[in-house]
């Protein structure tokens, strides 16, 4: 279990390395979540529709675009001189590969995340102090369902044409559960509701994560190994 | 050791099906370094993957005492990250490789020294030119000192004098003279003057078979040679 570890901590080293000598990725998926959220704060009518009432969606839509920017990134870079095809023949354990590219992909996408969080509060002016902590909470639970998915799914689709759009097109319908549990919290949260309404919806993204975290980690050798 | 038996493998199906590998057997002991001559297309790469574990012959089996872990391949990509330095791509796969963690520095010095690199260590890879990059990725194939030797056109990129210092450290790490226990070698290329020194078995593989496989006994580079030129032209 030690050396399952510790490869996985190898292979997320280097790609964090790799992403902080280039920081292509890293900048344009923030710069294109300060976009998105800019385009949402002037493309509504606050008089039409009550900023609370949409707040919660935008934030998620955009979160979730981020993070599928995120993971087309983790296995494109394996392509560079096939350094998958160094992997796979190394005794590299494939559960390990996963881990590795699950811990790098959160990394990145939390880093997004916090640039992401503070300009939504700014742009649409929501009441976030009491809530904090639990809102946190709900975006790491939400992020790491979307992440483990998606990780599983980017080294599926990259020996394939279009990779990136087959991606979100595969996806996308996965992240429907996560998605509504993580927006239906954040309504309740900013709408001042009591914590405790919005339990149930915790659990449901909690089930996901643990589900889909174990699922991914047994199925990725599938997926990579041809 | 070595050993495969049996190995067919074909690409796509019905007309268009190519016979990559056909019937190919053959044991190798520490010390021994099998040169396979073939032209493009004979199946070298092919042979070189099944044995490095990438792919799944369709038939047949392979054998390596120590399993991956015992394997150094080079083929025709380099596997190496071009926006981490030659160093740290070294550390990188030393760590995946299992080499212990106070083990990785030095032993990156020391094969980085021995292919005459250690001024260029902390360069990125995307600067380096093709003969540096083809030295880094025999640096990187070589890091957790192999047992088991896979080369795939191993001098493609180098020039003369790289390619002399490249020989001389294959014909070293095969060993097995005066006793010593050596390394396997498997040298695939399509050049005979450039493989058949360091050889002490000789294959020519044509359409995925061998046509001919045979320990290099006495035999001259010439002689070799000309025999390959006769086998591969022939019907
Ligand atoms: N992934 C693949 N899909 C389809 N055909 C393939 C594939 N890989 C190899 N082949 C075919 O198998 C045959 C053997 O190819 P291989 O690359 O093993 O030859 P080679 O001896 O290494 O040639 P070269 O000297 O050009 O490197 C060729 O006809 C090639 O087109
Ligand atoms: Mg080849």
């Amino acid at each position: 279990m030690d050396e399952l570890f510790a490869q996985a901590w190898t292979v997320a080293r280097k790609d964090l390395l790799l992403e902080f000598r280039t920081r292509t990725a890293i900048v344009s998926t923030v710069v294109f979540t300060a976009l998105v959220l800019t385009v949402f704060n002037f493309g509504r009518d606050p008089t039409a529709v009550p900023t609370i009432d949409l707040a919660p969606t935008i934030l998620w839509v955009t979160f979730t675009f981020a993070a599928m920017l995120a993971l087309n990134r983790a296995f494109q870079l394996e392509l560079e001189n096939q350094a998958l095809e160094g992997l796979l023949v190394s005794p590299l354990n494939r559960t390990s590969l996963y881990w590795g590219k699950l811990i790098a992909n959160l990394v990145f996408v939390a880093v997004v995340e916090a640039v992401g969080l503070p300009l939504f509060v700014l742009f649409f002016d929501v009441p976030v102090g009491r809530v904090l902590v639990p809102l946190i909470g709900v975006i790491a639970l939400a992020t790491l369902g979307f992440v483990a998915v998606g990780t599983l799914f980017s080294a599926l689709v990259i020996r394939t044409r279009f990779a990136e759009l087959l991606l979100v097109v595969i996806l996308l319908p996965f992240l429907v559960p996560p998605l509504i549990g993580a927006v239906q919290i954040t309504a309740q949260l900013l709408g001042g509701r009591p914590l405790s309404e919005a339990v149930g919806y915790f659990k449901l993204l909690a089930a996901y994560d643990i589900v889909f975290v174990s699922l991914a980690s047994f199925l990725f050798r599938f997926t990579v190994d041809e | 050791m070595l050993s495969v038996e049996g190995l067919r493998h074909t690409f796509g199906e019905g007309g268009g099906q190519v016979v990559a590998l056909d019937g190919v057997s053959f044991t190798l002991m520490p010390g021994q370094a099998l040169a396979i001559f073939g032209p493009n297309g004979a199946g070298k790469t092919t042979l070189l993957k099944v044995l490095a574990g990438l792919i799944r012959p369709q038939a047949g089996s392979v054998q390596v005492t120590g399993g991956r872990r015992a394997i150094g391949w080079i083929g025709h990509q380099s596997h190496l990250y071009e926006h981490l330095t030659v160093r740290e791509n070294l550390l990188f796969w030393a760590s995946l490789y299992g080499v212990p963690a106070a083990r990785r520095g030095p032993r990156a010095a020391e094969v980085l020294g021995r292919l005459g690199m250690r001024d260029r260590a902390d360069r990125p890879v995307w600067s380096l030119s093709r003969g540096l990059a083809q030295r880094a990725a025999i640096a990187k194939a070589l890091i957790h000192d192999p047992s088991v030797l896979l080369l795939d056109e191993p001098f493609t990129g180098l020039d003369l004098a790289a390619a002399a210092e490249l020989r001389a450290l294959l014909g070293e790490l095969r060993g097995g003279g005066g006793g010593a226990a050596g390394r396997v070698v498997v040298l695939a290329t399509h050049n005979v003057d450039e493989g058949v020194e360091l050889a002490t078995d000789v294959a020519f593989q044509r359409h995925g078979r061998f046509v001919h496989f045979a320990p290099r006994g006495g035999r001259e580079p010439a002689g070799i040679a000309e025999a390959y030129r006769r086998a591969v032209t022939d019907g």
